[in-house]
Parts: structure tokens; sequence; C-alpha cells
């Protein structure tokens, strides 16, 4: 298995708040990983660390060989310029049209000419189903529409690695599946890496190849999507089933229930 | 104690935001877009936002402060004879005070406060960072056409502003109050010279803009990407733009035209 990227002994904090607490995981090349986990336990983190966008405060962390944390400004720009992010509310630049979005990659780095590009972009835009979409505004778009088109802009430079963030969050089951169907072509098809951030644990289940469950700081299970189902782990199988009750607390932090309601001041 | 400790943080808190925002106006002004046509582009599409739209506030209220000061000169210049001189306060005090001055306070709440605005949102929907995981830097392609159009545009707006309450002040005593045109027209000759006066009074609205623009971004650049974080720096756009203008322009005043 070839390592694309590789994160050792990461640690990371937010305030006093361990975010990632000496975590070690990595992700195959040309395989789709599911990283997943209850919410707050920092998946999107872990994609803007990959990013380079936060630093992590200990461990290292290698996108294709390369150091994100220690590479120069100029090396990190190289660095992204090899990888799409889709972001959670899809982050399309409200000042210009779809197809503008779509195309400000390829103008700003490829020195394709103008019908070049359009033909490009429009193929892009075809595969998200949002061809004739192409001159509306971001503002025109509805939250699942946006975040298609987000896509199509995070794969114009047809990079080596697509972080997904919540790709299917807010979509209804027609986009979701044609958005599964689109993970898995440009997966297979191009070879790329494919980091998916998730708890759609059916969807998720269904297209990866390899699986990390995070939870409480570190990784609880790394495996196949065989091995997360049939795994016994207390923590595993409440997040699989959805239970409230189990070693996962549901409830942030508080005092006993019934003394703060008796409580009086 | 922690009065001290408190003030240590404040200050400390100060000159490090200071600093901050220094080396952010270093990097923005050194860093234009790459493609100089895409550069040009950018460029103007906020000459559009941040001047052409400002016109209207700017001229309406060249026009009021004109005319108000017209009136007023008038009012106490006939009592001496020499009504005449309307002419030249109108314009001395619309070139070398009020105009900057005003056009500053007027485009820090029309320009300034949209531009923090539009750059903290951008920054809330994830923009900022989306250009930055694209390997664009967005100091670079959001920051930096902005600073340029809004350092270029105010210098022009005043500019406009004193050209039309001179204009304003010119129908409110000559065709109203009186006031003979020729002599209207000649004290103003007589007494306004290029060098001292509209020199000086661009190179004021340029240090107000430098200052206004530089608050309007940074604030819009750091501030919290939450529904309460950009409120507060419009707000903090608007106070210490306008702040900075007449602090400013006590200093500016009294290295022009103060004579020790």
């Amino acid at each position: 298995m070839e390592v694309y990227v590789d994160v050792k002994n990461l640690s990371f904090y937010r305030g006093n708040r361990a975010i990632y607490d000496n975590v070690t995981l990595q992700i195959p090349k040309g395989k789709i990983t599911a990283v997943m986990g209850p919410s707050g336990v920092g998946k999107t983190t872990l994609l803007r660390l990959i990013g380079g966008q936060v630093e992590p405060d200990s461990g290292t962390l290698t996108v294709d060989g390369v150091d994100i944390a220690a590479a120069s400004r100029k090396e990190l720009f190289e660095a992204r310029r090899k990888m799409g992010m889709l972001f959670q509310s899809g982050a399309l630049f409200s000042d210009m049209s779809v197809f503008e979005n779509v195309a400000l990659p390829l103008q700003e780095y490829t020195a394709f000419d103008k019908e070049m590009i359009r033909d490009i972009v429009l193929m892009k835009l075809q595969s998200v189903g949002l061809r004739g979409a192409a001159e509306l505004m971001p503002s025109e778009l509805s939250g699942g529409m946006a975040r298609r088109a987000a896509l199509a802009r995070a794969i114009a430079l047809d990079p080596d690695l697509v972080m997904f963030d919540e790709p299917f969050a807010g979509q209804d089951p027609i986009s979701k599946g044609v958005l599964v169907e689109l993970i898995q072509r440009l997966n297979r098809a191009a070879n790329i890496t494919s980091v998916l951030v998730s708890h759609d644990v059916e969807e998720s289940l269904s297209i990866a190849d390899h699986v990390c469950l995070l939870s409480g700081g570190t990784v609880i299970l790394s495996g196949t999507p065989d091995e997360v189902r049939s795994s016994t782990d207390e923590r595993v199988v409440q997040f699989l089933q959805g239970h409230a009750d189990g070693p996962v607390a549901f409830h942030y932090p508080a005092q006993e229930y019934r003394e703060q309601l008796l409580e009086r001041k | 104690m922690a009065v001290f400790k408190y003030l240590f943080a404040s200050i400390y808190g100060f000159v490090d935001s200071i600093g901050q925002s220094g080396i952010f106006l270093f990097q923005s002004l050194f860093r234009l877009p790459v493609r100089y046509k895409e550069a040009l582009r950018l460029y103007i599409r906020q000459v559009y936002s941040v001047g052409v739209l400002s016109l209207i506030i700017i001229v309406v209220s060249g026009a009021f402060i004109g005319m108000v000061l017209a009136l007023q000169g008038y009012t106490i210049l006939t009592r001496y004879g020499s009504e005449a001189a309307v002419g030249q306060l109108l314009a001395l005090t619309l070139l070398r005070e009020l105009g900057p001055v005003v056009t500053g306070l007027l485009f820090a709440g029309r320009a300034g406060s949209a531009l923090t605005a539009e750059i903290g949102l951008m920054k809330a929907t994830e923009q900022l960072s989306s250009y930055e995981m694209m390997g664009i830097d967005p100091l670079r392609r959001v920051i930096a056409p902005r600073l340029l159009a809004g350092i270029t545009c105010m210098p022009i707006l005043a500019l406009i502003f004193s050209a039309v309450g001179v204009w304003a002040g010119m129908m409110v005593s000559v065709h109203w109050l009186g006031v003979y045109e020729g002599s209207f027209w000649s004290s103003m000759q007589q007494s306004v010279y290029f060098d001292t006066d509209v020199m000086n009074g661009i190179i004021k609205s340029f240090v107000f803009a430098v200052a206004v623009v530089w608050i309007a971004v940074y604030q819009g650049y750091v501030c919290q990407p939450t529904s309460e974080g950009i409120g507060r720096a419009t707000t903090r756009t608007v106070v210490l733009g306008s702040l900075a203008i007449l602090g400013l322009d006590f200093l500016l005043t009294a290295a022009m035209f103060g004579d020790f």
C-alpha cells in the first residue's frame, strides 16, 4: 500500500482542549478513505491540517512526501495546487458566476486559451449536473447545488488529492446517489486519492476502500469497511448504530441533571 | 496588580495589532494579482463599488455643506461690507479642511464599512480559505485591489466634494443673496494657490485614504467569522477610521499651515 498522506504522532490543541492527541494515521494513494466520527471530533480540522491552513502543535504530517508544517509558503502553495478541497459550505466566490468559479483555477494555473478553458469548465459542470447553471450566481443556487458547483471547481485542475468535507449533508437522495457515483468514478478513472469526512455511515461505508474512525482525539479503528462493520468495539458499534448511550458521551459534560433541576439559588 | 496586568495586556495587544496590520499592509501592497489584465479588471471593479457608488453621498453632502458655508459666511462678512470674500472663504475652507475631512468621514461610513463587512463575510463563508486552498493568495486577489482602489478613489472624491461645494456656495451667494459674481470669483482667484491649498488638500485626503482603507480591510480580514464578529468589526472600522482622520488632520494641518 502506497501512502499518500502520512500523519505521525500528531497533536493539535485548540486552547487547552486537545483535538488530536498523538494521532497516527495513513491515507493510501489512489483509494477512497472515509474519516468518520461524532461531531466535534475534529474531522474538518484534519482536512485543514492536510491543507496546511493550521499547523500541528507536535508531530509530522506529510502529503506526497512533502512535510506540510515545515514547508515554505511557496512550497505550500505548490502542494495545494495538487489538492482540491470541497468545503462544507461550498465556499463559492460570491462575486463570480458558477462558470467563473470553475474557470478561475484554470485561468490561474494553466496556459490554456479561452476556448479550451470553456470546454473544460463545461465538462466539469456536466459531470455534476450543473452545465445549465453555468451563468447563475452562487446566491441563486440551493445549498446542494452550491456544493456540487464547488466540487466541479475542486476537480477543475485534476488534482491528485481531493478532500470532501461532508459532501452528503443536505443533499437529496438523487444528488446523494450521483455524488457517491461521481466520487467513485473520479477515484477509479483518474486514480485520485480521496479523503471523505462524513458521518453519513451508509454512504461512506459503501464507497470507501479504507475507513478511519476518530473519537476522543484518537483513531479508534482503521481498516476496511467490512472490518468496521464486523468490529465488536463498543465505541464503533455505538457510532454505527447511533445509540445515545455508550462509551461515547452524547451529553456535553455537565453537573448531574437531577441535582441541577432541584437546585435553588 | 491586576490593573497593571490588564494594562500591560492591553498595551501589548495594541502594539501587537499595529505590527500585524503593518505587515498585512506591506504584504498586500506588494502582491498584486499575477496576471496584469486580471489585476486591472479586479481593480476597476473595486473602483466602481468603492468610488463610483460613493459619488451620490459625496456630491449631495458637498452641495449642502457649500450652501451652508455660503449662508453663514455671507451673514458675517456682510456686516463688514466684504461679502465678496465669500468666494475666498468657500474655496479655502473646502480645499484645505472640509473637503478631505468630510469626504474621509463619509467614505469611512459608506465604503469602509462595506469593505469590512464584505471581507468579513468572505471569511465567514470560507471563501478566503478557499482561495488559500487553491494556492491563490487572498491578500493578492481580494485585499490588494480593494486597498489600491480605495486609496486612489478618495482624493478624487475629495476634489469632487470641494468642487461641488464651491459651485453650490456660488449658487447661494451669487444667485440668491446677490453677491456680485465677478468679485466672488476674483477673490477666490487671488487667494487660492495651487501648491499650498489644492495640493495640500490632495495630500491630506491621500493620507486619510490610506488610513481608512487600511483599517477597513484589516478589520475585515482579522474579524471573528461570526455575525457578531462582523458587526463588531464594521463598527470598529467606522469609529477607528473617523478618529484616525480627525487625529491625522490635526497633525497634517499643524505641519502644513502652522507657522511656528
